[in-house]
Order: structure tokens, then C-alpha cells, then sequence
């Protein structure tokens, strides 16, 4: 009993030593990095912090990822919920050939369609905005939130709609009313993970993006590779990444586990 | 009324037009024709994609490829039950391992290459200066061996938790009373979770490898912020290889080996899921 916990925090332990490192990075001076190694930083600075807060490249790409990724998100949501209701209460005409296509498309690897989005995209007159990359992360996180909705809304007895459509009410009622709340908790679990993917993903975000909407995982790259790579900043901004995914995390801490499992344990 | 199924997938069908059926078409276009720039597109049939089967450099990206996202399964997949099954099944503890579980999983793919880049830096980085105690001499950029190391480390410590948090999902589901009876039949620990656990975690765990099969097949941004590929090719995965072809605007052949690589993705996928969802169903009935 008491071993599997020493085995778990060694592993947390281990877990959290590069992030450690990270945050104990974006402390320190440029000089100090590179001159030695610490555990600790010597002279503690937040001047890398400052300087992210005030530059206006910094704060604008925080900004367009922001704006992408929950943009990304309502969309997802909306074409999401229809497709797994009708996944999870009938079985219609090619209805097993179509949930594993949209499968299909959470494999398909974003280098992939790099050249025909940046293509379509200017065809379509929104290269470089921000629905650009909301609508190219669908790709895969329509499929994800297809998959874990449709999961969550199986759990859920058909009488429950049958009765209500017997009392009288209207299918929309009866959705808004009855079935949304629900299933809500998977509609956060769904957010939560198109949350994740479209934050983290790069390969798309960078393809289809100059200045305009330019995404902070996009900044962080420019400068990496050349002469004299300024790590604490680059740690510092690298650190603030993290910081709305711990935000989300926390909230949604009880529902994530369950979400993992796709609502389909 | 009994298509009305179809009714309800017309939004999510009318952005996956635009985002997913669309390129994918183009792609396969693509594939079919000798692309210059400056000049129209010649038909070429299948000829891309034998010059890809035949180059060496995507024989060996693709091999390289193969051989990392075995390995992380076989790394990743008992590692996140070990984790599961020692993590506590109720109290306030229970949260607090699904946070610190949870935060790696939302580090963006490029901080992760950023984190290896400070690990890994030659003579201030904490794991060259660690391992030069037992004189190992650590150099990403100069030997192979270490490259392709830290990206396979790097890949089980930023997803080994999703792993752990689907099996501990599923774990959570298996009812006590299973237990119980095996207890009372004088079942080995080893025997219980042989027989009783591994059994109930099949569904999650198709979940699991499917998922990190898929993905690491993505794996981009480490090797490129790492080391760029290098040394040599020793990290340019099949992703790298083929975006690398992209931005150099070869799209015959970036087309014809994208085309290859889902099709590759797309078998190895469904040959896992049915060989998953067959194995050891005898033994749940």
C-alpha cells in the first residue's frame, strides 16, 4: 500500500523537474544562463516577465490565440452537438461508414494539409485571420468532440427523450430544456479538449498566419536557432503558455478523467 | 424520417468540406502531377509516388518513424496503467494527482521542444551536466543516439499522463464486487489484475493507443526546435520530412508521401482497433 505512493510522487516528482526548469529559467538573467548552472536562481529578476507584459508583439499574439482557440471552440461545439446526437440515438443510412471517416480525419497529420489550406484560404480571401486557423483546427477537433459528446449522450436513456416528446414537447424545448443540461458536463469535457488541441497545436497555426493573427506558439519560435538565443525569455513566454491551460484544468479537474475515457468506460 | 440522421450532420459536414475534404482532394491532386513553379502542372499519374517509395530519405523516415511510435507505446502503455493503478481511488488527493496529471498534456508542442532545448543545452543544460558526473558525454547535436533519446523521453513525459488519466478513468469504473469475488476465490494480485483489470481496461485502452498512435505520428515541432532533424537525420520524422518537402514547394512529391503516410496511419490504426477489440474477448463472456 504504502510503496505504489512512493512510486507515484517519485513520478510526479519527475513530471514536474521540466517545468521546474522552465520557471527556474525564465527567473534568472541572460548571464546567469549561460554561464552556469543553478538550481536556484542567484539574482532573482522578473525582467523577462516585464518585458513580455509590455510588448505590444507579446501581447497581440497572447490576444490572436486566444481569439482563435475559443472561436475554434464554438464552432466545434456547434457542428458537434447535432452530428453525436444523431450518432447516439439512430443508426441511419451509412451511419458506421461516416463515424469512422470523421475518425479518419483526427489521424490525418497537419503537415499534410499545410499547402492546400494555405491555398484555399487565400482563395477564400481569410489568410491570416483568425477564423482561418479556428476553421483549419476543426480538422481535428470536430472529430474529438464528435467522439467524446457522442460517448457521453449514449449514456444517456432514450426514454428520457421519449417522454418528453409525449408531454408535449418541441423538439428544440426539449433539447435546450431537458437533454443540454444533461449532457453538459461533456459539452465541458468536449470545450476542454478542443481547448487543449487548438492551444497546443503549431504546424496549421504557423501556415496560415503572417502578422495578423499570429499565434503565440508561433512567436516563441521566431528567434530560436539564430545567434545568441535569449532563453529567459524565451522560458519566461514559455511559462505563460502554460497558464490558461492550468486555468481551464483546474475548473474542469472533475470532469477530466471522465473525459479522457470519452464518456464511453 | 429514417435519414433524418444525416440532418443533423450537415454542420459539422459543411466546416469538414472546408477543412478537411477539400484539402484532402487537393492533396491527392497534387500527388497526380509534376508541380513547377512558374509553370501549369503536367499529369504524371503515379510516377510521385514511386519516386517517394523509392527515395531512401522517406524509406528512413519512415522507418525511424515506425520504430518511435512502437517504442513509445510499449514505454507509455504500462507506465500509465503503473501510474493508475497507484493513484488514490477517492479523497481530496484524488484532484490534486488529476491537475499535476492534466498540466503537462497543455504544454504547446514547441514550448515542450523549448524545454528539451534548456535541458539538453552543451555545458549549461541540467542533463549534459548530470550525466557528465557518470562521464557521459551529452550532445544533442552532435550524437544521434542522445537526439533521438530526448525525443522519445520527451514524447512518454508529455503523454504518458493521458495514458495514465484514460486507465484511471477506467479503473474507476470497475465495480469493488469484481474484486471482492477474486479475493474470495484466492486470487494472486498478479492474477486479479491479469483476469479482473486488464480485461475492464480494454475499452480505454483501445482509446489510448489508438489516440497516441495517431499523434505521434504528428510529432513535429520537438525535432525541429531540438535539433532541426539532426544530427544527420537521425530525429526527421516522417511529419518533418514531408513538411520539409511542402515548404520547398515540392508538391508532387509532398503530396504523393502525405498520401502514403495517412493511408500508413489509417491501416496501423484499424489493424489495431479490431486486433484490440478481439484479443481477450472470449475471456470477458
Amino acid at each position: 500500500m504504502k510503496k505504489r505512493y512512493i512510486f507515484l510522487i517519485c513520478y510526479l516528482v519527475v513530471l514536474f523537474i521540466p517545468i521546474y526548469w522552465m520557471i527556474n529559467t525564465s527567473l534568472k538573467t541572460d548571464n546567469e544562463i549561460l554561464k552556469e548552472l543553478t538550481l536556484i536562481p542567484k539574482d532573482l529578476t522578473f525582467k523577462n516577465y516585464a518585458e513580455i507584459f509590455t510588448s505590444p508583439l507579446w501581447r497581440s499574439s497572447f490576444m490572436n490565440s486566444l481569439i482563435y482557440v475559443c472561436l475554434n471552440v464554438v464552432i466545434s461545439l456547434i457542428a458537434a452537438i447535432p452530428a453525436a446526437y444523431a450518432f447516439s440515438r439512430w443508426k441511419f443510412r451509412g451511419s458506421h461508414h461516416l463515424f469512422f471517416w470523421l475518425l479518419t480525419n483526427r489521424m490525418a497529420p497537419a503537415a499534410v494539409f499545410m499547402v492546400p489550406f494555405t491555398e484555399l484560404y487565400y482563395t477564400l480571401h481569410i489568410y491570416d485571420t483568425h477564423l482561418a486557423v479556428a476553421l483549419a483546427h476543426c480538422l481535428f477537433n470536430i472529430p474529438l468532440a464528435i467522439w467524446i459528446l457522442e460517448g457521453f449522450m449514449s449514456g444517456i436513456p432514450r426514454e428520457i427523450d421519449e417522454t418528453a416528446l409525449i408531454d408535449g414537447y418541441s423538439f428544440p424545448r426539449f433539447f435546450g430544456k431537458i437533454f443540454f443540461p444533461l449532457i453538459a458536463p461533456g459539452v465541458g469535457v468536449a470545450a476542454f479538449f478542443c481547448f487543449t488541441f487548438s492551444w497546443i497545436e503549431l504546424i496549421l497555426a504557423k501556415a496560415l498566419t503572417i502578422t495578423d493573427a499570429k499565434p503565440v506558439v508561433v512567436t516563441l519560435t521566431v528567434g530560436i536557432g539564430a545567434e545568441g538565443v535569449r532563453w529567459g525569455l524565451l522560458a519566461a513566454a514559455g511559462v505563460l503558455t502554460m497558464v490558461p491551460g492550468a486555468i481551464v484544468v483546474y475548473f474542469v479537474r472533475n470532469y477530466i478523467a471522465k473525459g479522457f475515457a470519452l464518456g464511453r468506460v | 424520417m429514417k435519414n433524418r440522421g444525416w440532418l443533423f450532420q450537415i454542420p459539422a459536414l459543411a466546416i469538414l468540406s472546408i477543412s478537411a475534404f477539400i484539402p484532402l482532394m487537393t492533396v491527392i491532386n497534387y500527388s497526380l502531377h509534376y508541380i513547377f513553379a512558374g509553370s501549369a502542372p503536367t499529369f504524371v499519374g503515379f510516377d510521385n509516388y514511386i519516386e517517394v517509395l523509392r527515395d531512401p530519405a522517406f524509406q528512413g523516415a519512415l522507418i525511424r518513424q515506425l520504430f518511435f511510435s512502437m517504442g513509445i507505446l510499449a514505454v507509455e502503455v504500462p507506465l500509465g496503467i503503473c501510474i493508475a493503478l497507484s493513484m488514490p481511488r477517492r479523497g481530496p488527493a484524488v484532484a490534486l494527482c488529476l491537475v499535476l496529471l492534466g498540466i503537462p498534456l497543455l504544454i504547446p508542442f514547441n514550448v515542450v521542444g523549448i524545454i528539451a532545448r534548456v535541458l539538453t543545452q552543451s555545458s549549461v543544460g541540467l542533463i549534459p551536466e548530470f550525466l557528465a558526473l557518470v562521464n557521459y558525454d551529452f550532445n544533442v547535436s552532435k550524437y544521434p543516439v542522445d537526439a533521438f533519446a530526448t525525443i522519445f523521453l520527451l514524447d512518454v513525459w508529455h503523454w504518458t499522463p493521458l495514458v495514465a488519466l484514460l486507465c484511471y478513468a477506467g479503473l474507476q469504473a470497475i465495480p469493488d464486487a469484481f474484486y471482492q469475488a477474486a479475493r474470495i476465490d484466492g486470487a494472486s494480485s498478479w492474477k486479479m489484475f491479469r483476469y479482473v483489470t486488464l480485461p475492464k481496461l480494454r475499452s480505454v485502452l483501445i482509446i489510448g493507443v489508438l489516440l497516441r498512435f495517431m499523434d505521434s505520428f504528428k510529432i513535429y515541432a520537438e525535432p525541429l526546435l531540438l535539433t532541426g532533424g539532426g544530427p544527420g537525420d537521425a530525429t526527421t520524422f516522417l511529419s518533418l520530412h514531408v513538411a520539409r518537402k511542402a515548404e520547398s514547394y515540392q508538391l508532387g512529391y509532398a503530396g504523393a508521401s502525405s498520401f502514403i503516410y495517412l493511408f500508413i496511419v489509417i491501416v496501423f490504426s484499424y489493424v489495431f482497433f479490431q486486433l484490440m477489440t478481439h484479443i481477450g474477448k472470449g475471456e470477458n463472456q
